[in-house]
């Protein structure tokens, strides 16, 4: 069955240069997930932006998997913390 | 144009070893990085000042030729003529380097080594491009229905799919339309910013929308039927016996659409103002006057 939002993991690897064991890591981390299908590992197209930012923190920035573990945390925080602050201010209006 | 002190800006001294310099330039790309403050354009604006920073003080050739003019910058030009032939040359056209585009470097820099891709060795690390960030102002009326755009961002036009519902100072993201990437790095991404403003007589929050309506009091007491407007059509209610004053009357679906939800929409929220009637004629008074003693003998 193809699936074409799928992209193999290997692939991906020479695409941007990197290991396959950064993908697995990240993999592991729970900061992308990898579908296998037949015994190919894939990974959805709509992780290829967090994919690629991943990839930033790790080799221009030198963070380690823990390090990016963390961010990603964190930057998921203050999405969410911004997300609420626009909707409260949106609401603040209803009383304006 | 002034003078740009690198080593200041990596906060090194001029003794700095290269060794130094590339921690230096980590530690501060680290706090400064895009990815890390996403909509931060001062964050945005100190990585621009580090990467340039580094790109002198990291590469020997452009380091000496810094050092050797330092403040005395402006006389590098005469300096370079009367020693050597254009060594430094702008980037012509479509450089297969991939550099960054000229606005991400200073002025002082272009002057010293010529533009962006003047002397800049093969074989240096990939750079994401630069984001680019805009702000696309709309009234709620225009985000009650999907709609198409297209804007121009940088000489390009980008066909953009407004979905309805979106919120107020929402950004989307739109992926690889920012800065292209240097040596072969992605390109940034393009970030639009929402303004939304109100000139309806509705209230918004998130996909819900509220109103007043005024009921006149004989309505509101016998009940009966009334016509209100909607977002986008007028639609008939039926008014309960003896309604009071801030009632808030639930009609359900007749909100805004919900942001990515197909056939999803808010609710409309109407309260009920109810008006009390003014200039009474004696008749209209006398009729009060009979209707209180009804009351008042009722009790």
């Amino acid at each position: 069955m193809e699936n074409n939002d799928l992209l193999p993991l290997e692939v991906l690897c020479t695409h941007y240069n990197v290991e396959v064991s950064f993908m697995t890591s990240l993999g592991e981390y729970g900061l992308i997930e990898v579908i296998t299908v037949n015994e190919i590992r894939y990974l959805n197209k709509e992780q290829i932006t967090d994919l690629e930012k991943l990839i930033r923190l790790h080799y221009e920035l030198e963070i380690n998997m823990e390090g990016i573990d963390a961010i990603s945390h964190l930057l998921k925080r203050v999405n969410n913390l911004q997300n609420e602050l626009n909707s409260l201010k949106n609401r603040l209006k209803l009383y304006e | 144009m002034e003078f740009i002190d690198y080593y200041k800006i990596l906060e090194l001294d001029k003794k700095a070893s290269d060794d130094d310099i590339k921690k230096a330039y980590r530690k501060l790309a680290r706090k400064f990085h895009p990815d890390l403050n996403p909509n931060d354009p001062a964050a945005k604006l100190k990585f621009q000042q580090i990467n340039e920073a580094n790109q002198v003080l990291s590469d020997p050739e452009k380091r000496k030729k810094y050092d050797a003019h330092g403040k005395d910058w402006k006389h590098a030009d005469e300096f370079e003529r009367a020693g050597r032939q254009q060594s430094y040359q702008r980037p012509s056209g479509s450089g297969s380097q991939g550099n960054f585009s000229d606005p991400d470097f200073s002025d002082f820099f272009e002057s010293m080594f010529g533009g962006a891709g003047g002397t800049r060795s093969g074989g240096s690390a990939k750079y994401r491009g630069q984001d680019f960030n805009a702000e696309l102002h709309l009234d709620l009326k225009d985000v009650y229905e999907t709609k198409k755009q297209t804007l121009t961002v940088n000489g390009k036009n980008i066909r953009l799919t407004i979905p309805a519902g979106v919120e107020d100072e929402q950004t989307i993201k739109i992926a690889g339309h920012g800065s292209p990437g240097v040596n072969g790095g992605p390109a940034g991404d393009l970030y639009i910013t929402f303004i939304i403003t109100n000139s309806t007589k509705f209230k918004r929050e998130g996909s819900n929308l509220y109103t007043d309506v005024e009921l006149d009091i004989y309505t509101a007491v016998l009940g009966g039927e009334i016509v209100i407007d909607t977002f986008d059509s007028k639609v008939k209610l039926s008014v309960k016996a003896e309604t009071q004053n801030g009632t808030i009357v639930r009609l359900k679906g007749k909100g805004l659409p919900v942001y990515k939800k197909e056939g999803e929409s808010g609710d409309l929220f109407v309260t009920y103002k109810i008006k009390i009637p003014t200039n009474l004629s004696d008749k209209e008074k006398e009729l009060f006057r009979e209707l209180s003693k009804i009351k008042d003998n009722g009790k």
